[in-house]
């Protein structure tokens, strides 16, 4: 068998079912095979249980690695879960989602000379998937502490912080825009990464502690102000995430078959059939990051057949990983680097093509044109607080809220964290982290009036 | 490579690898099988009194401790003596022998502690041919509630007198097989010489209980929801039988009383230690039950070469060439010294050697250097124990150094590897010079 369906229809431009129903589950399986019990007591047994972990500090939500793994090996999977639970209540999402090699697994002792990092994820993965499926409750709430903290956006980091507050006894309420929770896990995370309905199930977890209320389709800046919800609540966290994809800036961007790589990622995660979701047949990714990679990929499996990502730098420059860059091109996926886009081709009102610059020093200034009938933008979303009336009381970096180590934002009373922070690294896990840290602080504020 | 050909007691053996009185020594199936691979020697599974046959629990009647690999690194049974007629097992020793002349054939005897019947077995073994005698002396489960096994080698008395019989009735070389179940393995060793014994092997199993079930929170293994205590062998064993082996070694009372090892034995390497430390053969049992015959291959060759490379040119010359560095603590050299070192370039920084060394022995490795992960050993607080040594993963990595006309800058003392200094001659003994 192929490792992965190609044999698409072959119609010209955007089209949906290219491939079978069949066919695109089979290319949406898991990105890594789930260890089963024995193997993740083997794989734990390599754990050398290091002292002040490299690992654990690696980690941005600092979950004790070494301790987890520890709890595995001696066969207890459960306890493992809630040691991870407690630094990271979103562990079944970084599980799938984080890029290990360079967290976690990238800081592994074992990585020295010809042996491998122990594979971290895959066994936080087995740990918590093994208490999810059992249903297993770790957290309770403390007494109620009569105080009521209003949190913007159900993204990682306002689950985190909502989370955390909710133990601590205090009253939760997310403002969510959208129809579900979850954030980008829900809308952003490559579908190969989050499998069935993981996302919404997590989501439950988190909410299940209880003391927590979310309001869908209440938009910061739209349906209530910064100022009703101060006066609502006794603290504010703000993790409201990114806005649309940035623009190129070059002539024929706004033809028809030129997409945010964001929006394309979000159609296909809340479609109801993979085959459904439309793609092109000759696809240029132009991009970088997780997000580029991801993209490329996903039209792959859908039935894409060529799929080109762009960059405008050198493999090492790239946000996405070497790791990340292999998985692609096993994939199918051409990855050219040392080139930027200059123009979009459109042909009778159609893109037909993407001309290209090089960049690097011995060909600057050479162009080529690549066919392609859709094209994703994935350089990077922009920062949306100007939407939500933020210019004027914050302190900002490039659109994004400047924090302490706290995560208070120059507002007083009102936290942030997440992507829409600056300074961040714009992962799942640093959301979580930003969230914790957060509601520890707003606690503790909260505590000592 | 030096030729393994032994004679143990006027035994002969192509190798000095025999099979233990055991499973795999049963019946003529596996002794074919096991001298097709090429085995030694057998000591046939031991033999009880004629009548009707020992019956076996039809539950389980092993269990393990397993290692990280699952590999066996313990193992326990509840199983008795043979439970096959013995007269089907005398016919079987007689074909065999007949077929394999080359090979040691020793019987392994249990009958109870009577005259009568040891007199009436003894002619019946000789008569198959057999090279020898084994006296089981040392099972410790089941056999020894019915005062046999282990029963009779906890009673050096009874180990001399029944040994005394063997030899006074038969013509076969008598070797008795030891208990370790014992404070001291001196006393049934020399009991047994002073009862005319050819030679002692040794061990038999460790009373042991391997695990309690803590889904049913019952011990196992279960026979139907209740358990006994076993025989443990096995490597994890291999410290204990090595201990007792060397003990009887340098035992001025045993001297000259020839031993066969038991106790751990699964590869050359083992065997290859236990006949330095005064063994003349070896016997093997759970490195055959968990890997099958085959591993004789190794154990012969790595022998052999092993043998060649020190310029051994027989077993014989090896055998006790370790017993010598064997002694008592207080004539240890007191004035030695050493101290670990880290070679940065193969630390990984796992850091386990601190955290060892500092929750539980000397406070001598510090984590950090500039505020950055760096693992050093601080000599003026080492003390040289092995510690850090024995949990580094990486082989080499961690060392230990002997000082050498240096200061140990822990003590302040001058390190002279000419003078030494042994705790019956040291200043702090009070009993030094009495
Ligand atoms: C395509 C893509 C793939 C990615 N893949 C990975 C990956 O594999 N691994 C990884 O670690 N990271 C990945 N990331 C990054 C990761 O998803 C983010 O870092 C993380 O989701 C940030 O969490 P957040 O809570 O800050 O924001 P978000 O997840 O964006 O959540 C923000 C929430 O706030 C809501 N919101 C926004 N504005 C308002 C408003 N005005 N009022 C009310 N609610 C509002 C949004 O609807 C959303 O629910 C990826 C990102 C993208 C775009
Ligand atoms: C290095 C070392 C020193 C020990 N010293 C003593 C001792 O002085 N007195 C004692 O009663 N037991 C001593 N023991 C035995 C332990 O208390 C314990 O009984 C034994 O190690 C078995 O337990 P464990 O293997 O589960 O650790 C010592 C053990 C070790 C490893
Ligand atoms: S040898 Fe012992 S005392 Fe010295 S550094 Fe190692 S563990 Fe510490």
């Amino acid at each position: 068998m192929e490792l992965i369906a190609t044999s698409h229809n072959g119609k010209p431009g955007i089209a949906t079912d290219r491939l079978s129903e069949e066919a695109c589950a089979r290319n949406f399986c898991e990105m890594h095979t789930p260890l089963e019990k024995n193997a993740a007591r083997v794989e734990a047994e390599r754990c050398y249980f290091c002292f002040d972990a490299p690992c654990t500090e690696a980690c941005p939500t600092g979950i004790d690695i070494p301790g987890f793994i520890r709890m595995i090996a001696n066969g207890n999977p459960i306890g493992a879960a809630g040691l991870i639970l407690d630094e990271n209540i979103l562990g079944g999402t970084c599980a799938r989602a984080c890029p290990v090699e360079t967290l976690c697994e990238g800081a592994c002792v074992r990585n020295h000379g010809d042996d491998r990092a122990v594979n971290i994820g895959l066994l936080q993965r087995y740990s918590v998937d093994q208490a999810f499926s059992q249903k297993t409750e770790f957290f309770s709430r403390t007494a109620s502490s009569g105080k009521s903290v209003g949190v913007v956006g159900a993204g990682p980091a306002g689950l985190a912080c909502a989370h955390r507050l909710a133990t601590l006894g205090h009253n939760v309420v997310i403002y969510e825009a959208r129809p579900k929770s979850g954030g980008l896990n829900e809308y952003g995370l490559a579908a190969y990464k989050m499998l069935n309905d993981f996302a919404q199930r997590e989501v439950d977890l988190v909410l299940s502690i209880g003391g927590i209320d979310v309001k869908h389709g209440m938009a910061l800046g739209k349906d209530i102000t910064l100022e009703e919800l101060r006066k609502r609540h006794d603290a504010v966290f703000l993790g409201v995430g990114l806005g649309g994809g940035a623009s190129l800036g070059i002539s024929g961007e706004d033809a028809p078959g030129v997409m945010d790589a964001v929006a394309f990622i979000d159609n296909l995660r809340q479609s109801e059939r993979y085959s459904g979701v439309p793609v092109g047949r000759q696809v240029v990714v132009i991009g970088g990051g997780m997000t580029a990679i991801d993209a490329a990929v996903q039209s792959r499996l859908l039935g894409a057949e060529e799929v080109t990502l762009v960059y405008r730098r050198g493999p090492e420059a790239m946000k996405a990983s070497i790791l990340e860059q292999e998985f692609a091109k096993i994939r199918g996926i051409t990855i050219r680097y040392w080139a930027q886009p200059s123009a979009v081709v459109v042909e009778n009102g159609q893109v037909t093509g993407v001309e290209f610059e090089t960049t690097n020093e011995a060909a600057k200034g050479e162009t080529f044109t690549l066919p392609a009938d859709m094209v994703l933008k994935a350089i990077g979303q922009s920062p949306h607080t100007g939407s939500m009336g933020a210019d004027a009381s914050f302190a900002l970096d490039g659109g994004r809220f400047i924090v302490n180590a706290d995560r208070m934002t120059s507002c007083e009373g009102v936290w942030a964290g997440g992507d829409c922070i600056a300074g961040g690294d714009d992962l799942t896990v640093s959301a979580v982290q930003d969230g914790k840290v957060a509601a520890k602080a707003i606690h503790l504020t909260l505590s000592n009036p | 490579m030096t030729d393994l050909k032994t004679n143990f007691i006027g035994i002969e053996s192509p190798n000095p690898f025999w099979l233990a009185s055991a499973p795999p020594t049963d019946k003529a199936y596996n002794v074919n099988r096991a001298f097709e691979a090429g085995w030694g020697g057998v000591v046939w599974k031991t033999l009880g009194e004629a009548g009707p046959p020992i019956v076996n629990v039809s539950g389980p009647r092993y269990e393990a401790l397993h290692g990280r690999d699952r590999s066996v690194i313990g193992f326990n049974n509840i199983e008795l003596i043979t439970d096959r007629p013995l007269e089907i097992n005398l016919a079987e020793i007689k074909q065999i022998k007949r077929d394999w002349p080359d090979r040691a054939l020793v019987v392994s005897l249990m009958v109870p502690c009577q005259e009568e019947a040891w007199k009436a077995i003894l002619p019946l073994v000789e008569d198959t041919g057999a090279d020898g005698l084994e006296l089981n002396f040392g099972c410790p489960h089941g056999m020894s509630e019915r005062g046999m096994g282990a029963a009779v080698g906890q009673v050096p008395e009874y180990v001399e007198m029944v040994t005394a019989w063997c030899k006074q009735y038969s013509r076969l070389p008598v070797i008795v097989k030891l208990t370790p179940n014992v404070t001291s393995i001196r006393q049934p060793a020399r009991a047994a010489k002073s009862g005319g014994a050819d030679a002692v092997s040794l061990i038999n199993t460790i009373n042991s209980v391997m695990s309690v079930d803590l889904d049913s929170l019952s011990i196992k293994p279960s026979i139907d929801n209740m358990g006994t205590h076993g025989g443990y062998c096995g490597p994890a064993v291999k410290p204990i039988a090595l201990h007792m082996v060397s003990d009887l070694a340098r035992d001025p009372d045993c001297a000259g009383l020839p031993i066969s090892a038991i106790g751990g034995i699964s590869n050359w390497r083992d065997a290859a230690e236990f006949m330095l430390l005064g063994a003349g053969n070896v016997q093997v049992c759970t490195a055959a039950m968990t890997h099958g015959f085959k591993i004789v291959d190794d154990m012969i060759d790595g022998l052999g070469r092993f043998l060649q490379d020190k310029g051994f040119a027989s077993v014989e010359d090896a055998v006790g060439r370790a017993v010598p560095t064997l002694t008592d603590w207080q004539h240890l050299n007191l004035n030695y010294t050493v101290k670990a070192q880290i070679d940065q370039d193969l630390c990984i920084q796992c850091g386990k050697c601190h955290i060892v060394c500092e929750d539980t022995s000397h406070q001598a490795i510090r984590a950090t250097r500039n505020g950055k992960r760096h693992y050093e050993v601080m000599e003026d607080e080492c003390v040289g124990c092995n510690l850090c040594v024995t949990v580094c993963p990486v082989e080499n990595c961690l060392t230990l150094r002997s000082l050498s006309n240096e200061v140990d800058v822990r003590t302040g003392a001058y390190v002279d590897p000419d003078k030494k200094l042994h705790w019956t001659a040291h200043p702090n003994n009070p009993m030094a010079g009495v």
